[in-house]
């Protein structure tokens, strides 16, 4: 009752932004926070419910993002070029799925990190095809039903759409059979076999729904920034990925959603006052990982649960007045 | 045809032959026990048979159908339910949730990205019968992780019932459990129609030979002696290995 | 002929400084089981500290030398105050090298700059040796031969002494090792330190020919990454090896498909992956 409530509002608040947040600036912080959301909720298929830590999904992100603008530049409709980006995108993922399910664990870490750095080097080297430094720019956002897209706040709200679609899907999917199938294989992998359940192929499923809000995510940022650099596809953004995943609290619904609005609230609010972003993201992570395993919303609320046990068992001295 | 067949099975790791030339062959419904020392090679055999080990030579056969090959995965599919000597269940989960997991590994409804699994109602009762039927439907909604020992015990033998197997494998059911908690477990595997043939592997002779109809005897990864319960404890053989000579 | 023959003598000098960077990340990966993704980075602070050391007026040596000793400070440090702390939980000691990884990358560029640094040649070794008629530059020579006594030096630390043999015990079976006495968690800052160092001190010798440049760390991580996997984890065989099949594949993709070099570089580590997960000759898949 309670959660329905809190849903309700927090949707009635993000349908009513344009309304209460001044200006297109915060609007389109609060697009780029949702592009993101979306990417995290991909990656958290894997990372949360999977248990395989991908180092290589910002690979998945850039490859519908060189996609679609490779596309639109070589003369196709927005149509096309969003469709023919999504089954690239689908083709890339399989094949990035065969090679890294070879493995799980530290492995999979490791064969993911690879192949996220062969695709940046693509994008990067392969200059006929990427136009390697200088990116490819994206001449026009595009016009769903005729809509403009080019103005802050009709671009918010099909960014909000296509989040709220994301967000459904994986809600329904986390709570069917074949989400508890997933959670399953991450936790027992052996005995899931022995129930009769093909890990493999479970895992392969969850990696290509991973796989594709990750590249939705990544068209809706080509068009936001209407260029795309190999910069997207680095090392760093994949990091970056799985900071808001495991920061929020991996393997929870909401969390990665959390987290993805923290870590782009702290890279504005830092590239305004220190130039250092790179370090705060490591130190984070760092510090995340040491103190809060389970992620900062849920780390937080641990913390301060115990802090407030200790405020209340142990009456403080100035208590007793 | 028997329930389960097993020819010539050998398996070694490395330089060490854990199952040498075992052959076994289960009537459909016979209930037998393994017994030997440890390090016999049981738990192995157990491990060769559901798949999750590959053998070196030999073929295993079920219901006259050869399995040799198969995935382990497709094994529960053909009647194949086993249970664990070192309990591998999912901690954070309730005891409902645990025996549904089971359950649902056997239906085609496991791939289905869309339905609600707690709505799944056909399911979750049939689960929730199988607990009721080793005893623990109070605690349905528990987590695991706040469960006994004991408990989790006969959550296993739930897992592996709820799955209708026509051939059960149970590894040690009664290990690590008191007086009172093997009456439970005793009662309930006596309970099991008679059509499921059953191969255990259990230590605790008292209670094991009340169930078997036949025992084999394994030593050093080979078949020693096998047969009624009779035969077997007045075997010299038997004495051999238990005793030495 | 000439420039092929050139090309080969330079696949073979990168091989070389790939060796020093990769077996002290393979025998940590074999020891400790996780790549450590700080390993790109010690590579390229050792060099930025050679640099420093340089600019104090220090010798080319000298500042190799007092460089891996910062680094080996450094790498024990890291291992000691930080892995340590997450014990057996080997994804969260990875986060923590990546994390890492970062924070260094950062603090290089805020203390030397973002233009590239390239180091002088060391004094006498400037110029070129002729080896029957063909002329070789003298410090890719030098390069070629210290790796091969540093590569002679750990083998024979590792196959010849006790640390060695308890080092070779730990990759084998880290818990068979602990059961028989040997305090594992010792021996891992210990290969931190070793690995750290031999890095920092390839970062500096690196110089004259990479030069240092932020992104050096990133450039040479998945190199390491890759020797790893093409020569397995905790072999030292196969960091030699899978040095110089990258040195060669570097250069002469480079000069032969300079558009795709980059993914050539990782196709041999695919194919790998795909037929042999456990390297050529390693011990574990990882």
């Amino acid at each position: 009752m309670i959660r329905a409530a809190a849903a309700a509002v927090a949707l009635c608040a993000l349908a009513a932004a344009p309304l209460w947040i001044p200006g297109g600036y915060y609007l389109n912080i609060l697009s780029q926070i949702l592009i993101y959301a979306i990417f995290a909720l991909g990656l958290n298929l894997l990372v949360g419910y999977a248990g395989l830590v991908s180092l290589g999904h910002a690979g998945l992100f850039g490859v519908a993002c060189y996609a679609v603008a490779w596309l639109v530049a070589a003369g196709a409709g927005q149509l096309v070029a969003a469709l023919g980006a999504l089954a690239v995108l689908l083709a890339t993922t399989a094949a990035f799925a065969v090679l890294s399910l070879r493995s799980a664990g530290i492995g999979f870490l490791m064969i993911t990190l690879a192949i996220g750095q062969i695709l940046w080097g693509m994008a990067y080297r392969w200059i006929d095809l990427t136009g390697g430094d200088n990116g490819i720019n994206l001449a026009a956002r595009p016009q769903p039903f005729g809509i403009s897209l080019a103005f802050a706040t009709p671009f918010y709200y099909f960014t909000l759409i296509v989040f709220l679609v994301a967000l459904a899907s994986v809600a329904v999917f986390i709570a069917s059979p074949l989400g508890a199938s997933l959670k399953g294989t991450r936790d027992q992998p052996r005995r899931m076999s022995a129930l009769g359940y093909n890990v493999w192929l479970i895992r392969f499923l969850a990696f290509l729904f991973s796989g594709l809000w990750s590249g939705v995510a990544g068209l809706l940022f080509c068009y936001y920034n209407q260029f795309v650099s190999p910069n997207v596809l680095s090392l760093g953004s994949s990091a970056e990925a799985l900071l808001m995943v495991i920061s929020g609290g991996s393997g929870t619904l909401l969390g990665p959603i959390a987290g993805a609005a923290l870590v782009v609230v702290m890279k504005n609010v830092a590239s305004a006052y220190i130039e250092r972003w790179n370090f705060l993201l490591g130190a984070i992570f760092v510090a995340i990982v040491l103190f809060m395993p389970e992620g900062l919303v849920p780390g937080s609320a641990r913390l301060g649960r115990r802090l407030w046990l200790r405020l209340r068992g142990v009456p403080a001295a100035g208590g007793a007045r | 045809m028997s329930a389960l067949a097993i020819k010539d099975l050998g398996k070694s790791f490395g330089g060490l032959r854990v199952t040498a030339g075992v052959t076994l062959a289960l009537e459909a419904g016979e209930r037998r026990l393994i017994i030997g020392p440890n390090g016999a090679g049981k738990t192995t055999l157990f491990n060769l048979i559901t798949g999750e080990l590959k053998p070196d030579d030999g073929a295993i056969a079920l219901f006259g159908r050869d399995i040799t090959a198969l995935p382990t995965r497709a094994r529960p599919h053909l009647g194949l339910a086993r249970t664990y000597q070192i309990i591998t269940l999912f901690a954070q989960e309730t005891l409902l949730h645990n025996v549904t997991l089971s359950l649902l590994g056997l239906s085609p409804l496991r791939w289905s990205p869309f339905r609600r699994l707690d709505r799944q109602a056909v399911l979750i009762e049939r689960a929730r019968a199988a607990l009721a039927s080793v005893g623990l439907e109070a605690l349905a909604g528990r987590p695991l992780a706040q469960t006994s020992y004991g408990e989790r015990r006969r959550v296993e033998i739930a897992m592996a019932l709820v799955q209708q197997p026509k051939v059960l494998l149970l590894d040690e059911p009664f290990a690590g459990l008191s007086v009172d908690e093997r009456k439970d477990v005793r009662r309930l595997l006596a309970s099991i129609p008679r059509d499921v043939t059953m191969l255990m592997i259990e230590h605790d002779m008292d209670v094991a030979l009340e169930l078997a109809d036949r025992i084999t005897l394994m030593h050093f990864g080979q078949i020693v002696v096998e047969g009624s319960r009779a035969e077997v404890v007045a075997h010299p053989r038997t004495r051999e290995v238990y005793f030495g000579s | 002929m000439n420039q092929w023959l050139l090309l080969g003598v330079n696949s073979i000098t990168l091989g070389g400084l790939l060796f020093l960077l990769s077996a002290g990340f393979s025998l940590i990966f074999g020891l400790m089981r996780i790549p450590n993704l700080t390993h790109g980075s010690f590579f390229m602070l050792g060099a930025y500290i050679g640099v420093s050391f340089l600019g104090l007026g220090l010798g080319f040596w000298a500042a190799a030398l007092l460089a891996a000793a910062a680094m080996a400070v450094i790498g024990g440090g890291i291992e000691r105050l930080l892995l340590r702390r997450l014990a057996g939980q080997e994804l969260a000691q990875v986060l923590v090298t990546l994390g890492l990884s970062f924070m260094i990358a950062d603090l290089c560029l805020m203390i030397w700059g973002g233009d590239p640094i390239s180091l002088d040649t060391p004094a006498g070794l400037s110029g070129a040796v002729p080896i029957a008629s063909i002329v070789f530059p003298a410090y890719r020579l030098a390069i070629v031969v210290i790796a091969v006594v540093i590569a002679v030096a750990l083998w024979l630390m590792l196959e010849r002494t006790r640390l060695g043999a308890m080092i070779r015990a730990g990759v084998d079976d880290a818990p068979m090792a602990r059961v028989v006495g040997i305090r594992v968690s010792r021996l891992f800052t210990l290969i931190f330190c070793l690995g750290a160092g031999i890095a920092g001190f390839a970062g500096v010798m690196g110089g004259p020919i990479l030069s240092v440049y932020p992104g050096l760390d990133a450039d040479m991580l998945p190199l390491a990454l890759i020797i790893v996997i093409l020569g397995g984890t905790g072999s030292l065989l196969g960091a030699l090896l899978g040095s110089i099949v990258v040195g060669f594949l570097y250069n002469f993709g480079q000069v032969l498909f300079p558009e795709i070099a980059y993914i050539i570089l990782f196709l041999p580590m695919l194919l790998i992956l795909l037929f042999r997960p456990q390297g050529l000759f390693g011990r574990h898949a990882p």
